[in-house]
């Protein structure tokens, strides 16, 4: 095969280098910016628990049902605390005008999503770390599972990707608080199919085999999306 | 360093701007002025490459939009009236941000000596949203010049100010302009525009109707000069 001349190399690792580095400098910017105003995530955790607390005392179940429907209230906490933060972070961008400053920087737009994607990512797992104990407690429930882990690792993930590209959508209308939820839960559908099955397989000790199609459907999920939302923001955000 | 050909820019049925022409010099100071409508934060927003023209070439510093869009963004500062900066970091982190966006060498001290031109040393730890509105853009031109861009884009840099924040503005003005670079500023006020621009153009209804040089008209003719091609257009 033929190999690339050393000029093309040095490109590539150039474009490479100056993608990490917006990447990375959006991903701090947001981190930096949330750790002094606390708005994002504080709004996020306290939905979160209020949603669990609320569940908690709207079901009153025994030890055999609790464990049937854990996933499905894990997922809904999740996926209505997450919206709030997908929502409130480009928000912040918008607001500003500072989506058009990011915009105006000569970099490759898909690094301003996955930086953001990244962050809100961030946002969510420091919400679920802090959610699942306090589920625990309230419900007499085990969480502590690796597999369940795995499920809301690549869960997050899916639901972030197409979250992060559908909320730069949104923000461009009057009506974003209202129309995120309307466009990203029946997007992100297979996802919470495929996390609340396999959450639920692995909190109930089913055996791999059925867990496994579950598993495949979220890490499928997952890159289609991010691919997709790699090759169209640069539209998306463009007039 | 621009050239526009036959620019058409269309939203839906609505035709905003209509066939425009327009070409600046290096180191000229445009003033595009025009009433409200008349396309002209369209036209700064294609030149920015934040909007895509519908028909019509654009090309500037020798790089067509929106087929080189970023080599065209890595040589445009724009300012707008929106500072475009995040109000929960400090002003030299705001700038540090832009500034590895932007791939800019020596981040640390380009930093300190534009922070030093916008007079904004002494607050350069302060968060923005504590700023003033006047502070808030002097900050926005700082970030924009941050990269040294070769062209400026001002779309009404002095909308919401008081008359002693607009003065230190053009005193920021003044100096980047002083700088060579090739400034483009739209604006609705036709005594800082005749105080600032060494060209003036009258957009109205998606064309350019008139231009004039600064040298071929009087000081106090500016006004007269406006109300005659709104009225002729």
């Amino acid at each position: 095969m033929k190999e690339n001349p050393p000029l093309v190399r040095s490109s590539h690792r150039l474009a490479a280098n100056n993608f990490l580095r917006a990447l990375s400098a959006v991903v701090w910017k947001d981190l930096a910016a949330e750790l002094r105003s606390r708005e994002l995530l504080s709004a996020m955790l306290v939905f979160a628990l209020l949603v669990i607390f609320i569940f908690n005392f709207a079901l009153e179940l025994d030890t055999a049902t609790r464990a049937t429907v854990t996933s499905g209230v894990l997922w809904v906490t999740f996926a209505f605390a997450g919206t709030l933060g997908l929502n409130r972070s480009m928000a912040m961008e918008k607001d500003r005008g500072c989506l058009d400053g990011l915009l105006l920087t000569p970099v490759d737009r898909s690094a301003i999503y996955f930086g953001k994607a990244i962050g809100n990512l961030i946002f969510m797992f420091i919400v679920e770390i802090i959610v699942l104990p306090v589920y625990s407690l309230l419900y007499n429930t085990n969480l502590f599972n690796p597999g369940l882990i795995l499920v809301i690792l690549l869960g997050s993930i899916g639901y972030v990707a197409v979250g992060t590209l559908l909320s730069s959508m949104a923000v461009q209308t009057r009506t974003r608080d209202v129309l995120l939820p309307i466009l990203l839960f029946p997007v992100v559908l297979p996802v919470f199919i495929a996390a609340v099955k396999a959450s639920s397989g692995f909190l109930q000790g089913i055996e791999m085999a059925e867990i496994q199609p579950w598993l495949t459907l979220l890490i499928v999920y997952d890159v289609i999306f991010t691919a997709v939302a790699f090759m169209v923001f640069d539209f998306i955000v463009e007039e | 360093m621009i050239e526009v050909r036959k620019l058409v820019k269309r939203f839906g049925l609505k035709n905003v701007l209509r066939g425009l022409d327009f070409h600046v010099e290096p180191g000229e100071f445009v003033a595009l002025l025009g009433p409200n409508g008349a396309g002209k934060t369209t036209f700064l927003r294609i030149l920015a490459s934040l909007s895509r023209p519908t028909l019509g070439e654009v090309h500037i510093a020798g790089y067509r939009l929106p087929a080189q869009s970023a080599a065209v963004r890595r040589r445009l500062g724009v300012v707008s009236h929106l500072p475009l900066l995040y109000g929960d970091l400090t002003a030299e982190e705001n700038l540090r941000f832009y500034g590895r966006m932007y791939a800019v060498d020596h981040l640390d001290q380009r930093a300190s000596e534009v922070l030093e031109l916008v007079g904004l040393n002494a607050r350069r730890r302060d968060l923005v949203r504590t700023f003033s509105r006047g502070m808030q853009q002097r900050l926005a031109i700082g970030r924009a010049v941050l990269h040294d861009p070769e062209v400026m884009l001002f779309d009404e840099p002095h909308t919401g100010l008081d008359q002693d924040a607009s003065a230190m503005l053009d005193k920021v003005l003044r100096e980047v302009a002083a700088m060579g670079r090739t400034v483009v500023m739209t604006s609705h006020d036709l005594a800082r525009a005749a105080d600032l621009a060494s060209r003036f153009d009258v957009l109205s209804r998606g064309v350019i109707v008139a231009s004039v040089q600064r040298r071929d008209i009087q000081p106090d003719g500016l006004l007269s000069f406006y109300r005659q091609a709104i009225q002729d257009a």
